[in-house]
């Protein structure tokens, strides 16, 4: 990257990335807050993540005006290891995550992505918009109405405040004044402050109290796997978005190594493993964020006001946060597709339900969009694997035969049923232009062929063989002629 | 006489029956030009994105969206030009109305989202207050 452009990226559009930058950081308040309690650790935590990675990803993220910070998708993962093992694990398990990343970038991410149905990635945002829902139901546990109301209170808030103005974030005006209602009104509800400790000054860098054992890396392994990948999936989604939204190119696989780089720093920090973040982005382009600069103000700005706000966050009602998170819910789901689900070709729309199911029931995204993959490609697999063979007779001794469609381990068996072995013809042609041999079963399965007509004293002849996969059988057949 | 119209299009049967209107307007005007411009907004980038995933298909699915109002208007014979803009529907009408020194901008009354319509009320309405040349809303 050159001198030039990087000047542009970051003082560009200095202005516009500052304001736009300070509207992030207080929309970030609440968010963070809600997804560190999603994630089972203090609000602090959230909070020196949301910091951290949106001050680094500044510096070495590939889509300019994008925000990263501490997510839903993200928290949700790590739930049952901050319960079963603590905080220290799980920042040990962030610098892992920020480590496999950082590899996933210098192998190319693009090569990985392409095999991610859209289905799949459907089926990721609505099962996470699910997740956040559901995180919020204890928040209305137990026999008071208040939340219900400081809750509908907060929404009506979030909805309705932007017809006035659109320069103040409404989940931000939502918050203060439910605060102050429960306040001055005197009404018992339970607090961010009873959820635990808020950040009373810069995060200091430490490393994670965990023994450095292979009992340790086999405990945080498969989470910093899954973190990786829902990280990474959710970051290039949002890059892609922010691609859209802004008419420009970013490069995904520097991204890629800048969540990498980012999330270890973080880990580092005392925050949770983090990545972008759709809702923050889309409000940063909106304010008017384009470069670097406003990711890097949003951070700066954001741990500013916590620490000089820390009084008030304190007495900011869960209920008020379960409606702003009520919020991201809904406008994470693609609502889009559920009529979708109808018109689309059936297998996709089971590929996204069973990818929602998955994840609804594992309560991990990772999980969900592994088991979306390999649906997706046992799908198909069935849909290509219909060979189709017709026959015409060449003259009294020879009968034809037409192979349309590929051979390979899941059309094999269809294959060789659809000959008449016990012929009264002397010769058979097979004639093999309009398929393609792809494995080792499709070479077995036309030598076994060639073995049946030939006990029933028939001889074969296979033509149009194309080259690939002639090259396969001379391959397979020096193999197994070698031994 | 109207030489230059702004016609501002969603791919709704609303914004085709605004394009009919445009080209009576055109029709038989000597250097009449067109200019259509489609807004894409936050919910529908998000959404192309998640559906389509690539750029060049998302382009693609977009054009396609206007496809039926762009053979009308190569039936009437109009010379026209299609913008695709990013942002929200009315500011962005707003600016590009205003930048463009139109003659007169024409718009449907209503677009593909009803429930938009009634919560926050229509674009055209906003529209209509701020643009600086004569607006044509089309019933």
């Amino acid at each position: 990257m050159n001198f030039s452009q990087l000047k542009m990226e970051w003082l560009g559009n200095i202005k516009g990335d500052v304001l736009a930058g300070i509207v992030v950081a207080l929309a970030l308040i609440p968010e963070a807050i809600a997804f560190s309690i999603i994630a089972g650790v203090d609000p602090q935590v959230g909070l020196y993540a949301s910091f951290s990675m949106a001050v680094m990803i500044s510096i070495v993220g590939g889509r300019p005006g994008m925000i990263s910070a501490a997510t839903g998708a993200m928290a949700l993962v790590m739930v049952t290891l901050v319960a079963d093992h603590g905080l220290q694990y799980l920042l040990a398990t962030t610098v892992l995550t920020g480590i496999i990343q950082l590899l996933i970038g210098f192998s190319g991410l693009a090569r990985w992505m392409k095999f991610i149905p859209r289905s799949v990635m459907v089926g990721f945002v609505n099962a996470l918009a699910i997740l956040i829902f559901l995180a919020q139901i204890e928040h209305f546990r137990g026999n008071s109405f208040w939340p219900f109301v400081l809750a509908g209170m907060a929404l009506a808030i979030i909805y309705l405040f932007p017809k006035l103005t659109g320069a103040v974030p409404s989940t931000l005006v939502a918050i203060i004044v439910v605060s102050m209602v429960t306040v001055f009104g005197g009404i018992n509800a339970s607090t961010v402050g009873d959820m635990g400790t808020l950040p009373r000054s810069f995060p200091v860098f430490l490393l994670p109290d965990i023994p450095l054992t292979l009992e340790t890396l086999m405990i945080i392994l498969p989470y910093a796997l899954s973190l990786s990948v829902v990280g990474l999936l959710e970051s290039l989604l949002t890059a892609t978005i922010v691609d859209d939204m802004t008419d420009s190119e970013s490069n995904k696989n520097q991204e890629a190594r800048g969540q990498g780089i980012s999330n270890v720093v973080t880990g580092f920090f005392g925050g949770m493993a983090s990545c972008a973040m759709i809702g923050q982005s889309v409000i940063n382009v909106k304010s008017g964020g384009r470069g670097r600069l406003s990711a890097f103000v949003a951070g700066v700005f954001l741990l500013f006001l916590i620490l000089v706000l820390q009084g008030f966050v304190v007495q900011i009602p869960m209920a008020a946060l379960a409606g702003v998170m009520i919020m991201v819910s809904i406008s994470t789901f693609d609502w889009g597709s559920l009529p979708m689900l109808a018109k689309a070709p059936k297998t996709d729309s089971i590929v996204m339900v069973v990818v929602v199911a998955t994840v609804v029931y594992t309560h991990n995204l990772a999980i969900g969009v592994v088991a979306g993959v390999i649906l997706s490609a046992v799908f198909f697999a069935a849909k290509i694997s219909k060979v189709h063979v017709s026959t015409t007779i060449k003259d009294e001794m020879t009968r034809v035969y037409y192979v349309d469609g590929p051979l390979f381990f899941a059309s094999v068996t269809d294959f060789v049923k659809s000959f008449d072995y016990k012929e009264n013809f002397d010769r058979v042609e097979i004639d093999l232009s309009r398929t393609h041999l792809w494995d080792d079963s499709a070479v077995e399965a036309i030598e076994k062929v060639r073995l049946k007509f030939k006990q029933e004293g028939t001889k074969v002849r296979f033509t149009g063989i194309n080259e690939e996969s002639s090259e396969l059988m001379r391959k397979l057949e020096g193999m197994s002629s070698g031994h | 006489m109207y030489q230059k119209v702004l016609l501002a299009a969603d791919g709704s049967d609303h914004a085709r029956r605004a394009s009919g209107h445009a080209v009576k307007l055109l029709k038989n005007v000597p250097d009449g030009h067109l200019d259509v411009i489609y807004i894409i907004d936050k919910d529908q980038s998000k959404s192309d994105v998640l559906h389509y995933g690539n750029k060049e298909i998302i382009q693609m699915k977009r054009r396609e969206q206007l496809e039926d109002l762009e053979n009308d208007l190569k039936e009437a014979g109009i010379s026209y030009e299609v913008h695709i803009e990013h942002g929200e529907p009315g500011p962005t009408i707003v600016s590009f109305a205003n930048d463009g020194a139109y003659d007169c901008l024409v718009i449907g009354s209503r677009g593909l989202n009803q429930l938009q319509t009634m919560v926050l009320g229509s674009v055209s309405h906003k529209v209509v207050k701020r643009v600086h040349c004569p607006v044509l809303v089309v019933k």
